[in-house]
């Protein structure tokens, strides 16, 4: 899922000063799954701000919303009864989130609360990590089912590096060593001799994100 | 002969090839590139010159190798793949072929993140196995990624780096495999200090026949103290450097002598190992030294050949 954490108070506070009433609107999908837009970080945020204006001597009125989630059109729709009177909209749901409102009440300023990170998993409670950039043509099939594309620092796709020493990677001596891993899986598996065949050119400017937003289109499911 | 250059000939001929290596200065003084390169002339067959080594900003490869060929002498140009996508490096293979460059060294390069620009968006559109392979349909198809052709032929000897001394131990030859497959002519090794581990790789490379494929030169770097040969164990990556070596750069009087005797040394090891066809000197700002250590080393005179 979407990996996204809070931005830090003060620069959100900053992002409202001109504003007397706000919308804080936080999302259950996967901004809530790692504990940075649900309704709990919304109740949480709505306070700390509250409570910091209230310090400075000033009123700030926060409506507060959660939307089951902010990427779904119909969900987008049901929030338009509840930005009446509203200077601005905050949004703790990931970046897709913040512009689909943004992209909805093109009369209202939105601004970000979160910043949105990556699509990792959880490894244990409170601490998550990158497995995948959706980089539009997976090669899990020859890599063991370990993403070099994410996992390597230097995204190298025919294998490691001359830096991979001791299973960690060359950039510090805590990133373990995406190739080592690979290698690890691929002879436990009994399939080393995948690591011989060549990997062409990544078709990056295709199937990545480096031309604009990617569209999928599905007919059949079109109306 | 497909690049037509003096490392070339040399491999060729299956004479033992040494090369040196020229970093180019964090300037544009190119007085400076030339007195350096000068240090050089006559004790080696072609000088790296290394691009953005360490990820550090230095004046640009292709540059520097200009000015060496400018003064008569051979550069092996490095490119590494961390700073180029694939339109700015082959338009450098193209440019430097322009220039007069004939023997490329093609490398991922470290990473960012180590040297003094680690904000920079890291590019790595291509690793370096592509980039040989690239390079190689360029000078065989006379064609660029993507099949278009272009004006003009690109005669080069194409390099690669392999690293014995990297994990995971046994894919090193795997490593190897794929970068003569892809269309590396000659490789450089890391720094051999491992003398131990070095042999076990070349025995799994012979054992492959890879050398019998491509022209494998050891890499060696002479030490100038103890505190640099704790460096390079313990700052640069994929360079090991045994306790033997640390201990004997530790007890010397004269480090610096006792650096150049190990280097020596183990080119002399390496000269008598089958399979390897060439030292590479890498003095590391220390060129006044090559000389010296090809004195010392019995490989002068270089071959003269046309
Ligand atoms: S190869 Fe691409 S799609 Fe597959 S996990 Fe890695 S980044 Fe994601
Ligand atoms: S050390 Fe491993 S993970 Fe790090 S850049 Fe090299 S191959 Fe990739």
């Amino acid at each position: 899922m979407i990996k996204a954490e809070q931005k830090p108070v003060d620069e959100i506070l900053g992002f409202l000063d001109a504003y007397k009433r706000i919308l804080l609107v936080g999302c259950n999908g996967c901004a809530a799954v790692c504990h940075a837009g649900g309704e709990r970080e919304v109740a949480i945020l709505a306070a700390t701000l509250r409570m910091a204006r209230k310090k400075l001597g000033q009123k700030l009125e926060i409506l507060e919303e959660t939307s089951p989630r902010q990427c779904e059109p119909e969900f987008v729709d049901a929030l338009a009864g509840k930005t009446e009177d509203v200077e601005a909209i905050l949004s703790i749901a990931c970046g897709v989130g913040v512009q689909a409102l943004a992209e909805r009440f093109s009369e209202i300023p939105v601004y970000p609360g979160v910043n949105t990170m990556f699509m990792g998993k959880t490894v244990e409670p409170g601490v998550w990590v990158e497995r995948c950039q959706a980089c539009g043509n997976c090669v899990l099939h020859l890599t063991g089912g370990i993403c070099p594309v994410t996992r390597c620092a230097k995204q190298l796709l025919n294998g490691p590096c001359g830096g991979s020493r001791d299973g960690v990677c060359e950039i510090d001596g805590e990133t373990p060593c995406a190739w080592q891993a690979i290698y690890d899986r691929l002879k436990a598996t009994g399939q080393l001799d995948r690591l011989e065949l060549f990997v062409p050119a990544k078709r990056w400017g295709r199937e990545s994100r480096d031309r604009g937003p990617r569209t999928i289109v599905r007919g059949d499911l079109k109306q | 002969m497909r690049a037509g250059s003096h490392l070339e000939r040399v491999m060729e001929k299956g004479l033992f090839a040494v090369t040196g290596q020229l970093i180019p200065p964090k300037g544009n003084d190119a007085g400076g590139v030339k007195k350096k390169a000068e240090l050089l002339r006559g004790y080696v067959d072609a000088v790296n010159v290394t691009d953005n080594q360490r990820a550090m900003v230095r004046m640009s490869s292709m540059a520097a190798s200009s000015l060496l060929i400018g003064m008569g002498l051979e550069p092996v140009m490095q490119m590494v793949t961390r700073d180029r996508n694939r339109i700015a490096l082959q338009s450098d293979i193209l440019g430097s072929t322009a220039l007069g460059v004939k023997n490329l060294l093609l490398l991922t390069g470290d990473h960012p993140c180590l040297g003094n620009q680690v904000d920079s968006k890291n590019v790595h559109d291509l690793d370096s196995v592509q980039l040989i392979d690239c390079a190689r349909r360029m000078r065989e198809e006379g064609k660029i990624l993507g099949g278009e052709g272009f004006a003009g032929e690109v005669g080069i000897l194409i390099g690669a780096v392999v690293n014995p001394f990297g994990d995971p131990f046994e894919f090193r030859v795997v490593r190897l495999a794929k970068k003569i497959d892809a269309g590396a002519d000659f490789v450089q090794t890391q720094p051999v200090f491992d003398m131990n581990r070095f042999k076990e790789w070349m025995g799994m490379v012979r054992d492959r026949g890879l050398h019998e494929r491509v022209h494998i030169m050891a890499g060696v770097v002479p030490l100038k103290s103890a505190a640099m040969a704790e460096f390079l164990r313990s700052g640069v990556p994929g360079i090991t450097v045994p306790d033997n070596v640390i201990g004997r750069m530790a007890k010397a009087s004269e480090p610096a002598e006792e650096g150049i005797r190990i280097c020596v040394e183990q080119i002399e090891e390496l000269k008598e190992m089958e399979g390897i066809h060439g030292v590479h000197i890498m003095t590391v700002d220390w060129e006044e030294k090559a000389g010296q250590i090809a004195e010392m080393a019995g490989l002068l005179p270089r071959p003269v050949l046309w």
